[in-house]
């Protein structure tokens, strides 16, 4: 029991991980693909930040420290902040790139008048 | 094209909120340092708001405000303001992006030119989310048409 | 087809389930991810560059390079969308 409740959050992020999995490899449909992605792509996200997380810390800002200068930071009153720093990189960039894919897909649909995988294989026969 | 929703309540609530919410992202890029926020974030909260008019009044409406140009202007401008803050740093005798150099030319010690520069980057960064977003969203929803639609 | 993709994930997942009995506890202050890089940011930070807000301070300054390239990252992403399907009014 010990050990459910000390690692859920692992397997909330498997879970929504493997549904990304199995959408991008047994859907035929592109945009359906490119969702499966996106939620492969927060799930990892969701796990990054997870492993930032301290017990008994507070966000990664130190508080009354405008203007005047702190000294003696304890590093586990704080978040670790590295996680954080990656992953809000890595949001704004994976929404970009979706962008793209979903660029991608306009033209697909324009050239062969579908988005089904199947259909495009045939058409390209 | 998107058109201006002839719904009375939408436009409204748009023209109430819109000014509202671009302060706000003006906030959360100009408060990075002390308070949850940054370029990034500040970026997608000022491009929702042009989506919200785009969505509210139109795309004509918003294009006269918001030309196409202005925004892949905008969207380079950021990315140089970037590279000419580092560039600035290089040419001040320090390394590439190593912001305390930057006392020399701002009125502050060494530390605090690395909070000013800092800031000058989340300006540029907000430039350009807030410009590859707006693009983004009206050229997907309206297939590259802009005149058009799907 | 399906069923095959099913099976495929079911065993990915259950790796990957195996392979989380390694990893940390949730919030243990002790994990490997907060004991070696992160308190030197979280504890020189705020005195190297007067920012109370580490993640800002580590994104715009300690990985300024990293940030830059994303930055033109989403530019060449804004672009690209913008050449691979506007289509001007003839």
């Amino acid at each position: 029991m010990e050990f459910i409740i000390s690692k859920y959050n692992y397997w909330m992020y498997i879970v929504l991980m493997m549904i990304g999995f199995y959408a991008m490899i047994a859907k035929r449909n592109l945009v359906k693909k490119l969702l499966g992605l996106n939620i492969f792509q927060w799930a990892i996200i969701l796990f990054y930040v997870s492993t930032g997380v301290k017990k008994g810390a507070t966000i990664p800002i130190i508080e009354g420290g405008h203007g005047e200068l702190v000294h003696a930071v304890n590093a586990a009153q704080y978040l670790n902040p590295l996680p954080h720093v990656l992953m809000l990189t890595a949001i704004v960039v994976g929404v970009s790139t979706t962008g793209v894919a979903l660029a991608l897909i306009v033209l697909i649909y324009r050239r062969f008048g579908t988005v089904e995988e199947d259909e495009i294989l045939e058409a390209l026969k | 094209m998107i058109q201006r929703t002839a719904n009375i309540i939408p436009r409204t609530i748009a023209r109430i909120l819109i000014p509202a919410i671009q302060v706000f992202g003006l906030y959360v890029i100009a408060h990075g340092h002390g308070s949850p926020g940054g370029g990034f974030q500040g970026g997608c909260i000022l491009a929702a708001s042009f989506i919200l008019m785009t969505i509210a009044y139109g795309l004509e409406d918003t294009k006269r405000r918001f030309t196409e140009n202005m925004n892949n202007i905008l969207s380079s401008l950021g990315v140089f303001i970037y590279a000419l803050t580092g560039w600035m740093c290089l040419l001040l005798g320090a390394n590439f992006l190593d912001y305390s150099a930057l006392s020399a030319i701002l009125p502050a010690d060494p530390v605090k030119a690395r909070y000013l520069g800092m800031f000058i980057i989340e300006v540029g960064v907000g430039i350009t989310v807030m410009a590859v977003m707006v693009s983004l969203f009206i050229d997907l929803v309206t297939g590259g048409k802009h005149g058009e639609g799907l | 087809m399906k069923f095959i993709a099913l099976i495929a994930t079911l065993m990915t997942g259950a790796l990957l389930m195996y392979a989380e009995a390694d990893f940390p506890v949730w919030g243990d202050p002790d994990s490997p991810a907060s004991l070696h890089l992160s308190p030197r940011y979280i504890e020189k930070a705020m005195e190297e560059t007067s920012v109370p807000n580490m993640v800002t301070a580590v994104l715009a300054d300690y990985r300024g390079y990293d940030t830059m390239f994303e930055t033109a990252v989403i530019f060449s992403a804004g672009i690209a969308v913008v050449m691979l399907i506007r289509r001007p009014r003839q």
